[in-house]
């Protein structure tokens, strides 16, 4: 592999999953957020492949396997059963309106553009991709507050990870990839089931609190 | 396997053996000797110190760190098992129950141990992480469902804040890895520490921002402290000691690990400011949060907040003696409030309510317990002798002769906590002894005693050695 297709083709998945990032943030639907946050995996997945070939980093194959199993595959599927068990609202509720979290969005690709560029003393590789990779971070955290569905929330935070993941595959002999991403997807696990077992269909940061009976006495 | 492998081994294996054992006075006892263990071999490493690997390290700084940590560990693992014995006859838990809580406790105690001795960015990130994710499964052990919003609302700050945080190792990983090369050197601290003067500068103001704003939020500090209250409140007493003496400190450490970085390289922006107006903004608004309070584990989780604030104030307005204070508070403020905690345990055990105006005339019904938490109290409140005292003082002196409006709103703050803490000490520990036999008291009040007396003995008199010892850490940290 050229160094310059390296560079190219790792570029182009990184900017895909930004793209997609930007998909997510315009879903109306759950189906399509969880659809939208599979297809963003898929791209993270073919990324870390492909760094592990270009690279010759045998171990970020692992945590392709990793994006693709659990993000692509099972993350996507329990939160879609989730929402059909307990039948959660299929349209996502807005707590910001649609235009204005578009623009928010734009506004931080834009701050983390800014934020990136003066470090000017590292690669050119690293430069883009961290630049992409923040600007992941930062979208997932505008989806956390933008929407006041859990499950979107849980997808925002999701997609906040394959940020993480995105910076730290794009980086040469970045160390503990495989065990971080174990860890990410261990919180989102106990987040997924947090949902599952709770039924939180609220907002994060307000659980309600006057429906006790829903879960009392339950799983003593 | 050296001292270092048994601070972190012991609670390990500790809590796989307890995992198997279903008896829950054998498990209680287990637990406190594991504890014991585990503070031995870490003040071993008092004496001795095993040279530093890829993975672990030990330094003046943390090893005071681990010393605390073992120490309150291990205190509290025996205030735990005469608090289990009430809560069981209460019905509140049960022996599954009891358990998975022992096994979590050395799991916690294993984390938090092994992100102060952790060599490596990521592995204190690890390490931080796992011991939250079990202190977020503890403080929903009593599965009442405030208990789940308290887990649920501290798991997702977490979660939030690990993200953050994990991004500001990477971040660091980035700055390190064109000076040191690729590979797990540019993780480890000791090798970051030694070439941090030739990082890209804005990488590692971008990494510190990160790794404050997400292990800030695991320290408790405005405004990511929404999570403080519920955790301490709806958890047992045994957890809410160990997360306002331990897990807070262990967060503030990984902050200051990273300031360690920045202050190295001159071009990087000052950590100073950004964690001073942190630190003034946890204080103050703990400080007002606690007038509103009517449970008395949520006032103390504020005053954890409040003083978790002053500690990255100290820290923030660096120099050796603010530094200093900074390194003594953390001592004094962890063995203060673990002890608050245990009484509080006792005194809602009595009272059969953790409401402040459930808990009357604690010092007339049960003088023992009464005193202790009005001991406890005033330490918290920073009244002389106490040890809390000497470092609120030694800050504010440093502060003033920097600024007089540096220390305005800090004095502002100590005084408004101060007022808080009387007014509603009042009540629990004075006043007209409620009618009928008072409740007995369960348990040991040793564990209470011994931290008391390590916090007036810390305000009345510190040894040369020990001072000499801050002093080092305080200009290591500059």
């Amino acid at each position: 592999v050229t160094a310059k297709l390296a560079v190219d083709v790792a570029h182009l998945l990184g900017a895909s999953v930004l793209l997609l990032s930007f998909a997510l943030l315009a879903q109306r639907r759950l189906s399509g957020v969880l659809k939208v946050f599979a297809a963003q995996a898929v791209a993270l997945a073919l990324l870390a492949a492909w760094q592990a070939h270009a690279q010759g980093a045998p171990r970020l194959y692992v945590a392709a396997g990793i994006a693709l199993l659990f993000k692509a595959v099972l993350f996507p599927y329990a939160l879609h059963r989730i929402a059909e068990k307990f039948d959660i609202g299929r349209a996502v509720e807005n707590g910001i309106g649609m235009a204005a979290t578009m623009v928010a969005a734009v506004a931080l690709l834009w701050l983390s553009i800014l934020l990136v560029l003066p470090a000017a003393a590292a690669q050119a590789l690293t430069r883009v991709e961290l630049a992409l990779a923040l600007a992941v971070v930062l979208l997932g955290f505008l989806m956390m507050i933008a929407r006041r569905n859990a499950l979107a929330q849980v997808t925002g935070f999701m997609s906040l990870e394959n940020g993480l993941i995105l910076s730290a595959v794009g980086v040469r002999g970045m160390p503990l990839v495989v065990e971080m991403s174990i860890a990410l997807s261990i919180l989102v696990a106990f987040v997924i089931s947090g949902i599952f077992f709770f039924r939180i269909r609220e907002r994060f940061d307000s659980l309600d609190a006057h429906s006790p009976e829903s879960f009392r006495g339950e799983r003593r | 396997m050296n001292a270092v492998g048994a601070v972190i081994g012991v609670p390990a294996l500790a809590a796989l053996v307890l995992a198997a054992i279903p008896h829950h006075r054998a498990s209680a006892a287990i637990n406190v000797a594991a504890s014991a263990l585990t503070l031995l071999a870490g003040l071993s490493l008092l004496v001795d110190r095993p040279p530093p690997t890829d993975w672990v390290f030990v330094d003046d700084f943390n090893v005071y760190m681990v010393v605390l940590t073992a120490f309150v560990g291990a205190t509290t693992s025996l205030f735990s098992a005469g608090y289990i014995g009430h809560e069981l006859a209460a019905l509140r838990l049960d022996a599954q129950r009891l358990r998975f809580y022992h096994a979590m406790y050395q799991g916690l105690m294993c984390g938090m141990l092994l992100a102060l001795v952790a060599n490596n960015l990521g592995v204190m990130w690890l390490a931080v992480e796992g011991a939250a994710l079990i202190a977020a499964l503890m403080i929903g052990l009593y599965r009442t469902p405030a208990a789940i919003e308290a887990a649920w609302k501290y798991f997702i700050f977490c979660a939030a804040g690990s993200a953050l945080a994990l991004f500001g190792a990477i971040l660091m990983y980035l700055a390190a890895q064109p000076v040191i090369g690729p590979g797990m050197a540019a993780m480890a601290w000791l090798e970051l520490a030694r070439h941090a003067a030739r990082f890209d500068p804005a990488l590692l103001n971008l990494a510190f921002v990160f790794a404050l704003v997400g292990y800030g939020a695991k320290a408790g500090l405005a405004p990511m402290h929404g999570w403080v209250s519920n955790a301490h409140a709806e958890g047992p007493t045994p957890v809410s000691a160990v997360l306002s003496g331990l897990l807070l400190n262990v967060a503030l450490y990984a902050v200051l690990r990273f300031k360690m970085l920045l202050d190295a390289n001159g071009a990087a922006i000052a950590p100073g400011p950004l964690m001073m107006g942190l630190g003034l903004a946890s204080l103050l608004l703990a400080s007002l949060m606690l007038y509103g309070r009517r449970d008395a584990k949520r006032l103390f989780a504020y005053s954890s907040v409040g003083h978790m604030g002053i500690i990255a104030f100290a820290f923030g307005l660096g120099g050796p003696l603010a530094n200093f204070a900074g390194l003594l508070h953390m001592a004094t403020h962890s063995l203060a409030k673990s002890a608050v905690f245990f009484a509080i345990g006792h005194a809602a055990q009595v009272s059969g309510t953790q409401k402040i105006a459930g808990i009357r005339a604690l010092t007339a019904t049960h003088p023992a317990l009464g005193w202790g938490l009005v001991l406890g109290v005033v330490a918290l409140a920073g009244l002389p002798p106490m040890g809390v005292f000497i470092s609120q003082f030694v800050l504010v002196t440093t502060a003033m002769a920097r600024s007089f409006y540096l220390a305005l709103p800090l004095v502002l703050g100590l005084a408004l906590g101060f007022g808080a803490m009387m007014l509603r000490l009042q009540g629990m520990a004075f006043g007209p002894a409620p009618a009928g036999q008072p409740a007995p008291l369960q348990g040991l009040l040793a564990p209470l005693y011994a931290h008391l007396a390590l916090v007036v003995a810390a305000g009345v008199y510190l040894p040369p050695p020990l001072v000499a010892w801050l002093q080092d850490v305080a200009r290591m940290l500059n």
